[in-house]
């Protein structure tokens, strides 16, 4: 109890901080795979074969890739190497990064997503759609995407249960996030290391079971009566 | 592709095919401009410099580090593998139990599990291991590898306890009935009945879930496990060519993967006859899938 006390002195204001930085890496990773993901479904859909292929060949590559890897690469490879930086700042520098490696790796699994929501979609749509005389993209905007989104959100909100989890892989591009400072604090104190780890598994629980809870609810909030 | 994707449109009048000809050169254009801007980018810096390639290709690259690195991960993998499914088909059948508390006791268990990150667990057990390794129970340098080992298997060992559960919900009453009518318990139905079927319908969600655990076996490399990924970084840090390196690594991980990912396809359409169960194809997800291959 003694070191759990100390350590609480000692921790108490970063264990939020750091989550916090969990929380940011989620929030705009989501958006921005969210984005990517709509484009490379509507690549996989759309009339151009060229589309379909870049579309299916990005979601093939990337889904079967470890996202330690894109981390890596953008840290070490394109920032160490190639030079490419998006601040002067480190911190922010790497923060970009992690955000963008997150986006690029879960817009595939969005994608998938968002496709197996097309499918929820009966096929007389898709031909009302055209025999009034819509296009692709005005179909897709107008009549597909939307009954497409309400029926895929149980898997996106599956996607964005593992994209939070998986912001803890910022680590690898030097992100100061919750697994990093677990591990430190357990590094200093390993006497009471259970007691740590579960505060962190505890948090993650709390950040996580609520997406869940979300999104059963907005899955039936927002079902497609048929 | 899906059956449905191709009746989203119509077949293309000469409009439409002097459209998509115009897309498929601007894509064809967006892509060259992309490839060649990475090209360039690389050339000023040195990447493209044949010394750096061919170190991380060459006989001695493998030999010494991706072989042994693959090595590695393959091994832990495995491992895990086979010990998720072994945790997966206890913590299934604790999940369909006729005692209460026994389920909810396993169902907290599973979502436990399957909420906290696996790297947060691998670093939880790499220090555990640490502690463990000071008694001498075993060597300080294997700690690694049995913590990636412990994290991969209680986390998609409840990934797959959830699809044993799910597998035995989406068989139809009349099996469950059936046993029932011939005099078996609940429990010989459970075991004789419907687990084998709902494993077979589960088989190809099974794979693609190997995939997921090849994939997190990289996290080791942020324990300092040995595995591919910290090899190729070796390598890269020693010849000066990461990028190349790490490329090639990806490749192989790759290549693997979608070798698994392939043969998923494959067997859900050569299963779907042997089951009462749903054995669709993983690779798309169904809506209200249990898997989150995201992981």
């Amino acid at each position: 109890m003694q070191s759990i006390s100390s350590l609480l002195a000692d921790y108490g204001a970063d264990i939020p901080l750091a989550f916090w930085t969990n929380i940011r890496l989620a929030f705009l990773a989501t958006l921005g795979s969210f984005v990517l993901g709509v484009v490379l479904a509507l690549f996989r859909i759309s009339p151009v074969p060229s589309l379909r292929a870049l579309g299916a060949g990005y979601v093939n590559v990337v889904r079967n890739t470890p996202l330690t890897i894109i981390m890596l690469l953008g840290v070490l490879a394109v920032w160490g190497q190639l030079k490419i930086s998006f601040s002067s700042d480190f911190t922010l520098n790497f923060f970009i990064y992690a955000v963008i490696a997150l986006s690029l790796y879960h817009a595939a699994f969005m994608c998938e997503a968002i496709r197996s929501g097309v499918n929820t979609v009966p096929l007389g749509q898709a031909e009302a759609a055209r025999s009034i005389g819509l296009g692709f993209l005005p179909a897709a905007r107008h009549v597909i995407l939307p009954q497409a989104l309400r029926g895929a959100i149980t898997p996106l909100g599956n996607t964005v249960i593992a994209l939070t989890k998986n912001t803890t892989v910022a680590a690898a591009a030097s992100v100061a996030e919750a697994s990093g400072l677990m591990k430190r604090m357990i590094e200093f104190s390993p006497d009471v290391m259970v007691a740590i780890f579960l505060t962190f598994a505890i948090g993650f629980c709390l950040i996580v079971i609520p997406i869940g809870l979300l999104t059963t609810w907005a899955s039936e909030k927002w079902a497609v009566a048929r | 592709m899906s059956a449905q994707a191709s009746v989203l449109f119509d077949a293309p009048g000469p409009i439409a095919r002097r459209r998509i000809l115009l897309a498929n050169l601007v894509s064809l254009a967006a892509v060259l401009v992309v490839a060649v801007l990475v090209l360039i980018q690389m050339n000023a810096t040195g990447q493209l410099s044949g010394r750096r390639w061919l170190a991380a290709v060459d006989g001695d690259a493998w030999r010494n580090y991706y072989l042994p690195g693959l090595q590695f991960t393959l091994q832990s993998a495995g491992i895990a593998v086979v010990s998720s499914v072994v945790f997966g088909l206890v913590f299934g059948f604790l999940r369909l139990a006729p005692v209460g508390p026994v389920r909810w006791l396993a169902a907290v268990v599973v979502e436990f599990f399957r909420a906290v990150p696996v790297l947060v667990m691998m670093v939880f057990f790499y220090q555990l291991f640490a502690q463990v390794a000071r008694s001498g129970a075993i060597q300080p340098q294997d700690g690694p590898y049995y913590a990636v080992i412990a994290a991969l298997t209680l986390y998609n060992g409840s990934v797959i306890a959830e699809l044993v559960r799910s597998g035995v919900r989406s068989l139809p009453r009349g099996q469950r009935e059936a046993a029932a009518a011939v005099g078996m318990t609940s429990t010989q139905s459970l075991r004789l009945v419907e687990v084998p079927q709902a494993l077979i319908a589960m088989l190809p969600s099974l794979l693609s879930q190997f995939v997921v655990i090849l994939k997190d076996s990289a996290l080791g490399y942020l324990i300092g496990f040995f595995e591919l990924l910290h090899y190729a970084r070796q390598l890269g840090s020693g010849n000066g060519n990461i990028l190349q390196s790490l490329v090639v690594a990806a490749m192989i991980f790759i290549v693997i993967n979608f070798l698994l990912t392939w043969a998923a396809t494959r067997l859900s359409r050569r299963l779907s006859s042997r089951t009462a169960g749903d054995a669709s194809a993983p690779t798309t997800p169904r809506v209200g899938a249990p898997t989150d291959t995201a992981g």
